[in-house]
């Protein structure tokens, strides 16, 4: 699947502090039966979002009209447990375009990187920072620039981490499948020796 | 399929980990990720139909269909299976993953079929899964294929695509992990206990950018079964996989198995596979020590896995922990759970067990609990469900008698799938339900929406049935 490309992304954020967010916070399995990649996003945090009569749960981020833009902000070891992508699905179908959080969870940062979702791995404090002046002044915007690797905001910013090859991904709108066939005569051989 | 070459260096001493990776890596440059190739690739119904779309966009086939195997597992019904799927869209669900496997000529182990099971359970049990492999699947769950000593870890569905499409996947070489358990196992003890204390010694991400294997004697001394239940939740403290060397005791297992190499081919086989241990003064880039006469039978109190103690041990207490963040964490947690910090869970009644997942839906998972309930009955306040990992393996349990040893203690013997561990089909715990659970999380709403479980293994989750309440194993046998 072709992807957007990614160069800077000036957006203000949504705050999410809670710490091990799991994929089966981010879309319940019930919620996995389609067989598309569409539409997942009306579900994102379905259980935290919704109470059992399906009412919107007031004090909940995605809920508060003063919380807006394509940067979610999270605790640490964000997307842990399931490798469902379509946590990465329903992320970029609700709108989000960056997850800021200081640890990530392995399957879900390759599962992001492959859908034009962009993980911005902080230090501790710059996230306990970032979350704390979002939730006082929820216009603050925040700026990713993924070409030169920073995240700022206010007079803070902070280098990231992000290998070259899914950094060239991102900014080109490549992705793996592309490489890998170019690859198919090694393949080939390779397994007919095994 | 079957040609053995695992190639062992003279020079630099290398883990099992990093002998089964070199020997995989097709193309290796600088500045990419390794393409490394995939022997063996499972699919199911839930994360293969977008998979499928996109080769069918690209007007790409599969590369290898010998090399992929699916089921029907995550959502299935688990009450009469060979009636039509009730539910829209399940029924749509698998019926998609029918038409994918006809078009593009992929093996299919549908509901009915002798073979059918949960992925990570019938892999093995056919022989599919073999020593010095890489296999991928996805579901996290797929470190379970790692007992036999080779790579195995779940993806994600483009990376199902790219494996359908080229046999191969794009990966960076994670760090290795030895994590050794050694002594003797205390009464009571089992599989399960030991990687819920791993996990709880350290936490939910503590191996995450790592790929573990388990050593020392406590983990040689354990069946291929337990040692699959160690494996299986390896993901469960943030590894990429977990993996034990292959020995005698992986070798009887897999001989005669159907899709294992047969005959004089399965003895060179054994052969190769006898190379893949660690070499001596292969460095790791972390190793842990535990000993196995400090685990006891172990549950978990909260929200993730690695919020685990010995059964008899009381919950920690906010003070406890270090930072602010952890504490808001730790006191939501504790909340959802409805229990007390700094209180015990002994005797504490429960409402549902759940004895099932490919953690521990086995035959021998199946042969502990019903030794604990021989003879007696279930609590009146609990629901019993034994949901078993397979066909074969509920034939075979029907074989020993075990049905009726469950038909007479109330429990309720099902067919197979994932069932109550995801609650994706209609087996879900009611809201502020308690479940003892031998499945792999206990995540908020994972076993339906505000159900509270609490992990344990499957000798543990039978003395629960039968006394209803939250108990020390150990006072029953």
């Amino acid at each position: 699947m072709s992807k957007d490309k990614f160069t800077i992304l000036k957006s203000t954020g949504v705050p999410i502090p809670a710490e091990n967010i799991d994929t089966d916070q981010i879309i319940p399995a019930r919620f996995l039966k389609a067989t598309t990649r569409e539409g997942f996003g009306d579900n994102l945090f379905r259980d935290w979002r919704y109470d059992s009569d399906n009412k919107p749960v007031k004090d909940f981020a995605l809920n508060n009209p003063t919380y807006t833009g394509k940067i979610l902000v999270a605790g640490k070891n964000f997307g842990c447990g399931s490798s469902r992508e379509h946590a990465a699905w329903a992320i970029y179908d609700y709108g989000f375009r960056v997850v800021v959080s200081s640890f990530f969870a392995d399957i879900f940062k390759n599962n992001a990187l492959n859908n034009a979702v962009l993980p911005v791995v902080v230090s501790d404090s710059f996230l306990k920072n970032l979350l704390d002046t979002i939730q006082k002044n929820p216009s603050t915007d925040v700026t990713v620039d993924l070409q030169n690797q920073i995240i700022s905001y206010g007079t803070q910013s902070q280098k990231f981490e992000i290998n070259a090859y899914k950094r060239e991904c991102l900014i080109n709108g490549y992705d793996d499948i592309d490489y890998l066939l170019s690859l198919n005569k090694e393949i080939r051989e390779f397994d007919l020796a095994h | 399929m079957n040609k053995l070459t695992i190639v062992v260096s003279e020079k630099k001493p290398k883990t099992i980990f990093e002998k089964i990776w070199d020997s995989h890596v097709v193309k290796h440059a600088a500045g990419y990720p390794d393409a490394l190739f995939i022997d063996r690739h499972f699919i199911h119904e839930v994360t293969s139909p977008q998979a499928f779309d996109g080769l069918k966009k690209r007007g790409l086939q599969v590369f290898n269909t010998k090399r992929t195997t699916a089921t029907a597992d995550h959502n299935v019904p688990t009450k009469d299976q060979h009636l039509p799927i009730k539910e829209a869209l399940s029924r749509h669900q698998v019926e998609t993953l029918r038409k994918n496997c006809k078009e593009f000529g992929v093996e299919l182990y549908d509901l009915g079929h002798p073979f059918q099971g949960i992925v990570h359970i019938i892999g093995p049990e056919l022989g599919l899964t073999l020593p010095g492999m890489t296999i991928v699947c996805g579901d996290s769950h797929t470190s379970t294929h790692g007992a036999f000593g080779n790579i195995a870890f779940g993806i994600g569905t483009s990376e199902v695509e790219q494996v359908l499409a080229t046999q191969c996947i794009l990966q960076y070489k994670p760090k290795t992990m030895k994590i050794e358990i050694s002594g003797k196992l205390g009464k009571g003890v089992v599989s399960k206990d030991i990687i819920l204390y791993i996990i709880s010694k350290i936490s939910a991400s503590g191996a995450t950018g790592f790929f573990v294997e388990y050593a020392g004697d406590a983990i040689r001394n354990l069946s291929m079964e337990a040692r699959m239940t160690i494996c299986n939740m390896s993901i469960e403290m943030g590894a990429r996989g977990g993996l034990i060397a292959p020995d005698e005791t992986t070798f009887d297992y897999i001989k005669g198995r159907k899709f294992a190499p047969q005959g004089e081919v399965f003895n060179r086989a054994v052969s190769e596979w006898k190379k893949l241990a660690t070499d001596e003064g292969a460095v790791y880039d972390q190793v842990l020590k535990f000993d196995a006469a400090d685990i006891g039978p172990m549950i978990t109190y909260g929200t993730n896995p690695g919020m685990g103690m010995k059964v008899t041990d009381r919950i920690p207490t906010t003070a406890e922990m270090k930072e602010i963040s952890e504490q808001t964490s730790f006191t939501k947690s504790l909340e959802y759970m409805g229990v007390e910090a700094g209180s015990k869970l002994l005797g504490k009644a429960i409402d549902y067990v759940f004895i099932g997942s490919c953690t521990n839906a086995r035959i021998e998972d199946l042969r502990e609990v019903a030794s604990m309930v021989k003879g007696k009955k279930k609590a009146n306040n609990v629901e019993v469900w034994v949901v078993p990992g397979s066909k074969q393996v509920q034939e075979q349990a029907k074989k020993e008698g075990l049905d009726k040893i469950f038909e007479a203690a109330g429990f309720e013997l099902r067919d197979p799938g994932c069932s109550a561990c995801l609650g994706m089909n209609e087996d879900k715990i009611p809201a502020g339900k308690y479940c003892i659970s031998t499945s792999n999380r206990n995540f908020e709403g994972r076993q339906g929406p505000k159900s509270r479980t609490f992990l344990a293994s499957p000798l543990s989750a039978a003395a629960a049935a039968i006394t209803g309440k939250v108990t020390d194993v150990r006072e029953l046998l």
